[in-house]
């Protein structure tokens, strides 16, 4: 493996991938492939963070991220609560930070924050001494599920290095796309971005990744093939013509996937429109490793929990 | 083999090549007496692993059966890492992999030295989280005493009287190059 990783995460949080470096994003993956073992135990838990209290603050809908971190907390003896904006004094009014406010008074460790302003997560930690992870922002950053989609790559591949990884999908509105551009930039992975004109984003030069406004050319020799969700309730407009003219053009279907490496694997981070960005047949075919990313995205969740629980890193821990 | 020794520390070799192997042989002996050789051998992280291969070998060269062997890492179980202390770099995690369920077998835990007892503290709470052994025994190369928990070794290769502030550096050639026993002593440490 090309990067070393780091000895310890120098930050008091996971904001997002851009403030993360290789070697530390090396270190997470490694330190997830031993926690993806707790799993297949008998008793799935181990007693590491027994005192520490994890707030789970869910200011937009989500399941599977959420579930995934409540397993991850769970399963390393962390105290939850559970805070989710239909269920609680947001919906009254309060701010954001008047919130976290009164949350810090329970003197959490961590707050795992989903919340649909981009940088909600980084003003968060700013004026919070919690450790906050970021759950996902607004259009900016879920870095959790990037770091999943990298483990999920590194289990049939080894290395990013290299690796041809096509992103295809609602570009400008993913918080995914961006995560994992900046992982697979630094990392050493080619990133190809597929999106109608319209769904393109602005910066995607900056992120170092090349565009295509077809599927087939991006395909081309692809190892990964990671399609998005069309996200309707970040549309301010219908950016393409159909929902029918988009599986015509830009949807996953057997056909095309026949243009990439006869190894590629298909990953999609959920919810999936079946019919929509993607054919059925390979949502449930061979090459899917679309449940991997599930399963993964616990242990990685857990490095994460683990890694933060030691606090800065200035002074390590004797014997 | 001393050549790591700096003018802070003077190292004095206790055990040889030829002493550590005559001292597993020992401990080999002393298993299969007890045990005969359906045993199940699981070696702590770092020096744990490599002692556990070798009683592994050798009691398949005596009781000429196949031997289970397994790995464990400590570090999620550790007493000394927790939100009550200071802030501090997190143990890197080992591999873990036991060869196959442990209910109702016996299980040795392997290390290199026992000194504290917090190691196997670790290892104990760690192992009932994978079933319920027959029996737990623990083995150990050198035991150097100052214990702070009530534990206990069953098979102990070399007892060795040391002062709490010495260091027992045991080494195999498997991980550091070369096999062996040494005593580290600051130099003004009286000796």
């Amino acid at each position: 493996m090309a990067v070393e990783k780091a000895e310890a995460l120098t930050g008091k949080d996971v904001v997002g991938i851009d403030r993360l470096s290789a070697g530390e994003i090396q270190l997470i993956l490694e330190t997830a492939d031993e926690l993806l073992e707790v799993a297949r135990r008998p008793i799935k838990k181990v007693p590491t963070l027994r005192g520490y209290t994890v707030v789970n603050l869910f200011m937009e809908p989500s399941t599977r991220t959420r579930f995934s971190f409540e397993v991850a907390e769970k399963r390393l003896s962390a105290d939850t609560l559970n805070f989710s904006s239909s269920s609680s004094s947001v919906t009254k009014g309060e701010t954001l930070f008047d919130t976290a406010r009164n949350l810090m008074a329970m003197a959490p460790d961590f707050i795992v924050i989903r919340h649909a302003n981009s940088g909600a997560p980084h003003r968060l930690a700013e004026v919070i001494p919690a450790s906050i992870i970021n759950a996902g922002d607004g259009i900016n950053e879920h870095p959790t599920q990037a770091l999943l989609d990298a483990f999920t790559m590194r289990q049939r591949f080894d290395s990013l290095e290299g690796l041809k990884v096509v992103i295809a999908g609602d570009i400008r509105h993913s918080r995914v796309a961006r995560s994992n551009a900046f992982l697979l930039d630094k990392m050493g992975a080619e990133v190809r971005f597929v999106a109608p004109a319209s769904l393109l984003p602005r910066e995607a030069e900056d992120l170092g990744v090349s565009t295509f406004v077809r599927l087939e050319p991006a395909l081309e020799g692809a190892d990964v093939v990671m399609m998005l969700r069309i996200q309707l309730e970040r549309q301010s407009k219908m950016n393409f013509p159909s929902m029918r003219e988009y599986f015509d053009f830009f949807a996953l279907t057997p056909e095309r996937l026949a243009l990439a490496a006869e190894h590629a694997v298909v990953m999609h981070p959920g919810p999936m429109n079946r019919g929509v960005e993607i054919d059925s047949v390979v949502a449930d075919g061979a090459q899917s490793v679309i449940l991997e990313q599930v399963t993964n995205g616990v242990a990685i969740r857990m490095a994460i929990l683990y890694l933060l629980a030691g606090g800065r890193s200035e002074s390590p821990s004797d014997s | 083999m001393t050549a790591d020794s700096s003018s802070q520390t003077r190292l004095l070799q206790v055990l040889d090549e030829a002493g550590m192997d005559r001292t597993i042989a020992r401990m080999v002996a002393e298993i299969v007496e007890r045990d005969g050789g359906d045993v199940m051998l699981v070696g702590i992280h770092t020096r744990g692993v490599p002692l556990a291969a070798r009683l592994a070998r050798a009691i398949e060269g005596t009781a000429g059966r196949k031997v289970a062997l397994g790995r464990l890492d400590i570090a999620l179980y550790r007493d000394d890492v927790g939100p009550w202390r200071p802030a501090h770099q997190q143990p890197v995690l080992k591999e873990t992999v036991l060869p196959g369920p442990i209910d109702d077998r016996i299980v040795y835990l392997v290390d290199d030295v026992l000194f504290t007892g917090r190691t196997i503290r670790a290892a104990l709470d760690s192992l009932v989280d994978y079933g319920r052994p027959r029996a737990v025994r623990l083995a150990v190369l050198v035991d150097r005493g100052h214990r702070e928990l009530p534990i206990a070794a069953d098979v102990v290769g070399r007892v060795l009287d040391t002062t709490a502030t010495e260091d027992v550096q045991v080494r195999f050639a498997e991980v550091d190059g070369e096999d062996g026993v040494w005593i580290g002593r600051e130099a003004g440490d009286g000796g």
